[in-house]
């Protein structure tokens, strides 16, 4: 995927080569190729080049849309499932319809529930009994939009703790071979675990550590965080140790002339010589992370959109095929714009760059 | 729904509010400085803990749980409670031990498996009896067609009930002749399902296999093999072809007749006539811990119970419309509605009555038996999840460590006093049953003799026997 965006934008070049540790640091040539690619068109008229540029960037995508919607509209009700026939996107469309008008009942139950507590409370303080006051917080069920935010906040303190784990460890294995071919193994062993196997260890753990009965951060929250960091920093990790090492030699030699200590080295030199590698890193790592936490959110019945499509697969009502596609849609329109945030603060950072 | 949901808040809003001021007037006589003051830890006190989390698997008979919340009984009593599915037993069970959850919709073998040992190791107690009956087992389309011919009619040209799993015995040989395992799934190794579908295919002279001790498979010289499916996958597995039958909780069964993926063949009604189910189970320590929370929990769930069965079964509608909502049990209402309105589908066209196929309240359903906990361990050793022989004393004890009765009483004889439930629908006993036969086997139990029962089965384990990977050995 993030090769296919790439295309886009110069700056995502270090993705390519960057999953392979053992690979040598990539090459200049990706970068070349990309600037020559967006030179080559300069010949025709630029009417032309504007018009075959909306072309290939609204029209075509446009195209290919309607195309899958109509295809998936034409086989989906010949899929028999013991559930009815697979829902095509006009039911997807009225489930989607159906989520929003459950939310809005729920926002009124819950407005009516507080409106109640307050009128009680004050009838309660009236008539001289305090001890009755009430304040509760809202127990409905979770709603579809509650569920998108509690995956969009799991995903950003795994996200976060994948960053701050990784980044370190990556720049200490940019910088020395040792440690690089110390932890190496190690990396390549765990890379490639799946979240699943994670899954109950980590919730293990994290029920022993976690003893006391009321406390900060739900179980449920920190295990799901927990496993999205531990699938999600490897591309951070070795992104940025690839970033690191491959700093232009002359660069170090300067700070070596300059006498410069290893935290104005870090800051001066590795750090924004390294950080496109790094933010590549970190996109990769996003992308993996909301893939992991819809994962485990299924397996271990943790609050989120995960829980959302077990819940209704476990249902099994006439309604909850429809209700899955339509989670399926935000799940991945949610995914795209993630990456699409990392990808311009990418933009950014890469823009900035002064080495 | 939104303009009578705005009126049942009102009246219970207010119901609330006069229950919680009528009970601190009676409590403290000082309505203006009772701010202060700190009630005593009774059954009668305040809420310690208004707050609550439960957890309940996709299943009809979390019905109670469900009525509680949604009728506002648990707000009636002060109480701010949570309802949340769980993926499977395991999760639930975790859920409850690792205090994610203040208690749960279980399986009555779960807080007994936990007490002794068995699995995860916990003190878990059973305060309150959900239901009575409300499971089934199902056979799929091929196999039901295999034994369809054979089956005894009635004068209607309908299948005489109960079918036994005699019936079965020539598909599972056909089955090993062509070196095919014949499986079938069940939800859970402590579940009441897990007991019941050994108990009827043990009844038709087929083993359904042995535990060995630290083995949780249960095939050991098994006829037909178990293995353990969430509820809700159930139907999704039985089309999947991985097993050939099932036994669990409605509304799973009646999913397999509207799916046309299978037919059931058998209730557990008609297994052991009204075996007790689902129970609310919590930490021991929760209940010593929040004794008035606990009261105010089995009031509402014992309220919500007797809104389920009250007139003849005159809310059942009602219940499974709530019941079909997606945070619930959330299959589609018709579904639930086929075994929770006396009736009961067994093929489609056999719809034949069935009243008693889920009770919550009336027979004293609420009630947690000791017997029907003596029940669930005896199986256990039948079937050598208790790897060696116990005394008599040593299951009385357990039950009595596990069913809290007590506690059922002090908060249904408070509901007595207010006049909520009549007084007739609390028993007068010394926690067992006496002896019972409405088994399908015909062979009796006395919840009192437990190693005298035991005895009694030809299929299952015997005093002595202890069982290895090799098979059974006696001593």
């Amino acid at each position: 995927m993030a090769t296919v965006f790439a295309d886009t934008d110069p700056a995502a070049q270090p993705s390519s080569p960057a999953s392979e540790t053992s690979s040598p640091p990539p090459a200049p040539e990706g970068n070349v190729k990309a600037r020559v690619e967006e030179n080559a068109p300069a010949e025709p008229s630029p009417l032309a080049l504007k018009i075959r540029s909306v072309a290939t960037g609204l029209v075509w995508p446009i195209i290919g849309i309607a195309a899958f919607i109509g295809l998936w509209a034409a086989l989906a009700p010949q899929v028999n499932t013991s559930l009815g026939t697979l829902p095509g996107p006009v039911e997807v469309i009225e489930a989607g319809i159906g989520l929003y008008d459950e939310y809005s009942a729920a926002k009124e139950a819950e407005a009516a529930f507080y409106t109640q507590q307050t009128a009680n409370n004050e009838a309660a303080i009236a008539a001289g009994n305090p001890g009755a006051v009430r304040d509760f917080t809202y127990a409905g069920p979770p709603t579809f939009l509650d569920q998108i935010i509690t995956s969009l906040e799991t995903v950003a303190l795994g996200f976060f703790l994948a960053t701050v784990f990784a980044v370190p460890i990556g720049l200490m294995a940019g910088l020395s071979t040792r440690f690089n071919a110390a932890i190496n193994p190690l990396v390549q062993i765990m890379k490639p675990v799946s979240p699943l196997a994670w899954l109950p260890i980590v919730t293990m753990v994290i029920s022993a550590m976690i003893t006391s009965a009321d406390p900060l951060l739900p179980k449920a929250f920190v295990i799901s965080a927990l496993v999205v960091m531990l699938c999600s920093l490897w591309p951070t990790l070795i992104n940025t140790a690839v970033g690191t090492s491959s700093i232009d030699k002359d660069l170090l030699n300067v700070g070596k002339v300059l006498r410069l200590g290893w935290f104005d080295k870090l800051t001066k030199l590795v750090l924004p010589a390294s950080l496109p590698y790094i933010f590549t890193g970190m996109r990769l790592s996003l992308g993996v992370g909301w893939m992991v936490l819809i994962a485990a959110e299924m397996l271990a019945q943790n609050p989120g959109l995960g829980k959302f499509v077990w819940d209704e697969f476990q249902n099994g009502s006439s309604q909850s095929l429809s209700r899955i596609m339509f989670a399926v849609v935000i799940i991945g329109l949610i995914g795209f714009l993630l990456d699409r945030a990392m990808m311009a603060l990418q933009a950014m950072v890469s823009k900035n760059r002064t080495v | 729904m939104a303009k009578s949901g705005g009126f049942k808040f009102d009246r219970r809003g207010v119901v609330a509010a006069t229950l919680a001021s009528v009970a601190l007037v009676a409590c403290g006589e000082t309505p203006g400085g009772s701010e202060g003051t700190i009630v005593a830890a009774s059954v009668d006190g305040a809420v310690e803990k208004p707050n609550l989390k439960l957890g309940f698997i996709k299943l009809t008979d979390m019905a109670p749980l469900a009525i509680a919340k949604e009728k506002g009984y648990f707000a009636e009593e002060g109480l701010n409670v949570t309802l949340e599915p769980q993926a499977n037993w395991k999760v639930l069970l975790d859920g409850v031990i690792g205090g994610q959850l203040d208690g749960a919709h279980m399986l009555a073998g779960q807080p007994l498996a936990a007490t002794i040992g068995y699995g995860t190791k916990a003190d878990l107690i059973a305060p309150l009896s959900l239901d009575l009956n409300g499971n089934a087992i199902t056979l799929s389309n091929k196999v039901w067609d295999m034994v369809k011919a054979d089956l005894p009619k009635g004068a209607d040209g309908k299948p005489i009930h109960p079918i036994s799993a005699e019936v079965l015995k020539p598909v599972v040989d056909s089955f090993e002749a062509q070196g095919k395992p014949f499986n079938m799934g069940m939800v859970f190794p402590v579940s009441t399902h897990n007991y019941e579908i050994r108990y009827w295919l043990a009844a038709g002279g087929l083993k359904p296999g042995y535990y060995s001790d630290g083995d949780v498979q249960g095939v050991i010289d098994a006829d037909v093999k178990l293995s353990v499916t969430p509820p809700p996958q159930m139907p999704a597995t039985l089309e999947a072809g991985t097993i050939e039958g099932y036994c669990v909780g409605e509304p799973w069964n009646q999913a397999a007749v509207f799916k046309k993926i299978g037919v059931p063949v058998i209730t557990d009604d008609q297994i052991w006539n009204d075996n007790p189910e689902k129970v609310f189970g919590l930490r021991e320590d929760f209940a010593e811990k929040y004794p008035a929370t606990t009261a105010a929990m089995l009031r509402a769930i014992i309220k919500a119970q007797q809104w389920l069965d009250a007139d003849g079964g005159a809310n059942r509608a009602e219940a499974v419309e709530i019941l079909s909502r997606p945070n619930y049990v959330g299959a589609d209402a018709e579904v639930i509605a086929a075994s929770m309105t006396g009736v009961f589908t067994f093929e489609p066209g056999d719809t034949r009555k069935a009243e008693g196929f889920n009770i919550f309240f009336e027979r004293y359903a609420g009630y947690p038996y000791y017997s029907d906990a003596i029940w669930y361990l005896t199986q256990m050793r039948r079937w050598g999840q208790i790897a060696s022989d116990r005394n008599d004393q040593w299951y009385f004890d357990t039950a009595k460590a596990v069913y809290r009765p007590d506690l059922y009483l002090a908060a249904a004889n408070k509901l007595v006093e207010d006049g909520v439930i009549p007084a007739e629908s609390v028993p007068e006993t010394d926690g067992y049953r006496g002896e019972q036969k409405g088994f399908i086997d015909g062979i009796a139990y006395d919840g009192s003799k437990p190693n005298d029962y035991l005895a009694k089965f030809p299929i299952g384990l015997k005093a002595g026997d202890t069982v290895t990977a090799a098979g059974v050995s006696g001593s």
